[in-house]
């Protein structure tokens, strides 16, 4: 396989910074992939396409996580309608109100610092 | 685990290192020679009769490195593979496979940890997960606490259920006089203590406490001429689905569906047949999908098979003897103190906690979260 000039670490960033949730298609294994790689976990192809998420997706797993400083907080797992999972959080809600199956909006929360965008969601009633 | 024979291997000594909170300043390869030099007594050998050495520890990058320069051992076999708490259920594994093979004829497995005296963040620090980090779950108890959350979600499992976890193996503590917990503990007092991550409470999570110890294995010539009773390996097996959480296949089913299947076949046993379970209970629904994947009852059931005390001392199904790692002790990695319980066991040197007649051990570990799952099928005299 050739040299890497971008690592799929840095595409899916890029993406980010661009308001886009990105993930990666294998046309070999026909399913998407997640996180982004650089072989197929499947079929071990390295032809994984790069695609963007609609956006919208469910509620698989969650937790509240009770810190001994602090707010709580939720931590979810989130099944994205093309079919892959992330761990991500829900905002704007009381995180004990987070459910499995609700369904959940894509938005980025911006980069801070040193630290690179990442994707966030948003309870998307309806959606 | 095919490729290795059935009964091709012996477990002949057993035995932990100080356990609890240990002297101030003593070091994860202390506890390890210290478990070492113990074991070898209790099989009624000594440091010279070891060429094999396998350890792990997440406090060292190079502990075999490490233990082999403390322990003068220059010219041993070893073998550090750490796939998290299993580390030691595949040690046996690979163990057996080095003493089949010739490589070596008297291997020792060791752990150390001085978890509790460092503290959990310096024992085990946590790589950074580009993926993961950014919503700071609180690993390893957050990622359980998510696949807990889908067994309620999807097989009606409560609460009160996942205390029954935690009840049976504090009881099972009090018959312990090795154990760290030594108060009884009651379904209300799982379900009011200090949340941790929902819908854990900290007495649904494993204990934070320092310890170690070890085994030593070898060959059938030599387990029959040493002075213990013979705990043979009978089967192991191996599944590793993911390293994090949000890459695990599904969350209600482990690698123990797997790792469980290889062991019973090369066993040649069924669950029915099992005498003694030693489950890696990190945490409370640890020890309901194990019961569940490796065949005790079927998917979905382990929330209702454990009610009403059934995995407690007055149960009908003895598991964690011992007290577990949520009331004996649990040093971050606790793979190794199944083997040491189920040998004891097997052995019948259990006093209070004696499971009368036990002849057959299942020791399933577990590491990462729900990662790496780890089978070994153990047992006596009349077994082989």
């Amino acid at each position: 396989m050739p040299a890497a000039t971008e690592s799929p670490l840095a595409t899916y960033i890029a993406h980010l910074e661009r308001g886009e949730l990105a993930y990666q298609f294998s046309p070999s294994a026909n399913r998407a992939v997640f996180y982004p790689r650089l072989v197929c976990p499947e079929t071990g192809a390295t032809d994984l396409d790069w695609r963007v998420s609609k956006g919208l997706g469910t509620v698989h797993a969650t937790t509240v996580v009770h810190p001994a400083q602090g707010a709580p907080f939720n931590v979810a797992l989130i099944d994205m309608d093309e079919g892959f999972r992330l761990m991500s959080r829900v905002e704007d809600v009381d995180p004990t109100s987070v459910a499995i199956g609700q369904r959940v909006r894509f938005r980025v929360h911006p980069a801070e610092g040193e630290e690179p965008p990442y994707p966030v969601f948003t309870l998307a009633e309806g959606a | 685990m095919s490729g290795l024979t059935r009964g091709g291997a012996a477990i002949v000594g057993a035995a932990e290192s100080d356990l609890g909170a240990v002297a101030a300043l003593m070091s994860p390869i202390d506890l390890m020679a210290q478990g070492i030099v113990r074991a070898l007594d209790d099989a009624g050998l000594t440091l010279r009769d070891v060429d094999g050495v396998f350890c792990a520890t997440t406090q060292g990058r190079t502990s075999a490195m490490s233990l082999l320069e403390y322990l003068g051992l220059p010219n041993a076999y070893t073998d550090s593979t750490i796939v998290g708490g299993s580390s030691f259920e595949i040690h046996v594994a690979h163990a057996q496979a080095a003493l089949e093979a010739g490589l070596c004829t008297v291997a020792v497995i060791a752990y150390g940890s001085t978890q509790r005296t460092v503290g959990r963040r310096a024992a085990s620090a946590r790589e950074y997960n580009p993926y993961e980090t950014p919503f700071k779950p609180f690993l390893p108890a957050s990622a359980y606490a998510m696949a807990a959350s889908r067994h309620m979600y999807e097989f009606g499992t409560t609460r009160e259920q996942m205390a029954e976890v935690a009840v049976a193996a504090r009881a099972w503590a009090l018959l312990n006089p090795a154990a760290w917990e030594k108060k009884p503990l009651t379904i209300e007092g799982v379900l009011t203590a200090r949340k941790i991550s929902d819908p854990f409470t900290v007495r649904d999570c494993c204990l934070v406490t320092d310890g170690g110890g070890a085994i030593v294995m070898t060959t059938p010539e030599r387990a029959r001429s040493l002075r213990r009773k013979p705990v043979w390996v009978l089967g192991c097996g191996q599944s590793i689905t993911h390293a994090s959480i949000s890459s695990m296949p599904d969350l209600t089913k482990t690698g123990a569906i797997e790792s469980g299947r290889q062991a019973y076949a090369a066993a040649g046993v069924t669950p029915a047949e099992i005498d003694v379970l030693a489950l890696y209970d990190a945490f409370t629904i640890n020890t309901i999908l194990f019961l569940e994947d490796l065949g005790f009852c079927p998917k979905g059931e382990g929330g209702r098979f454990v009610e009403g005390g059934r995995i407690g001392p007055q149960g009908d199904l003895a598991v964690n003897t011992n007290g577990g790692g949520l009331s004996y002790c649990h040093p971050g990695m606790y793979g190794l103190f199944l083997l040491i319980e189920a040998v004891r066991q097997l052995r019948g040197e259990c006093g209070a906690r004696q499971v009368a007649e036990a002849e057959t051990a299942i020791v399933h570990g577990n590491g990462g979260v729900l990662s790496a799952q780890a089978t070994v099928i153990l047992g006596g005299t009349a077994t082989v």
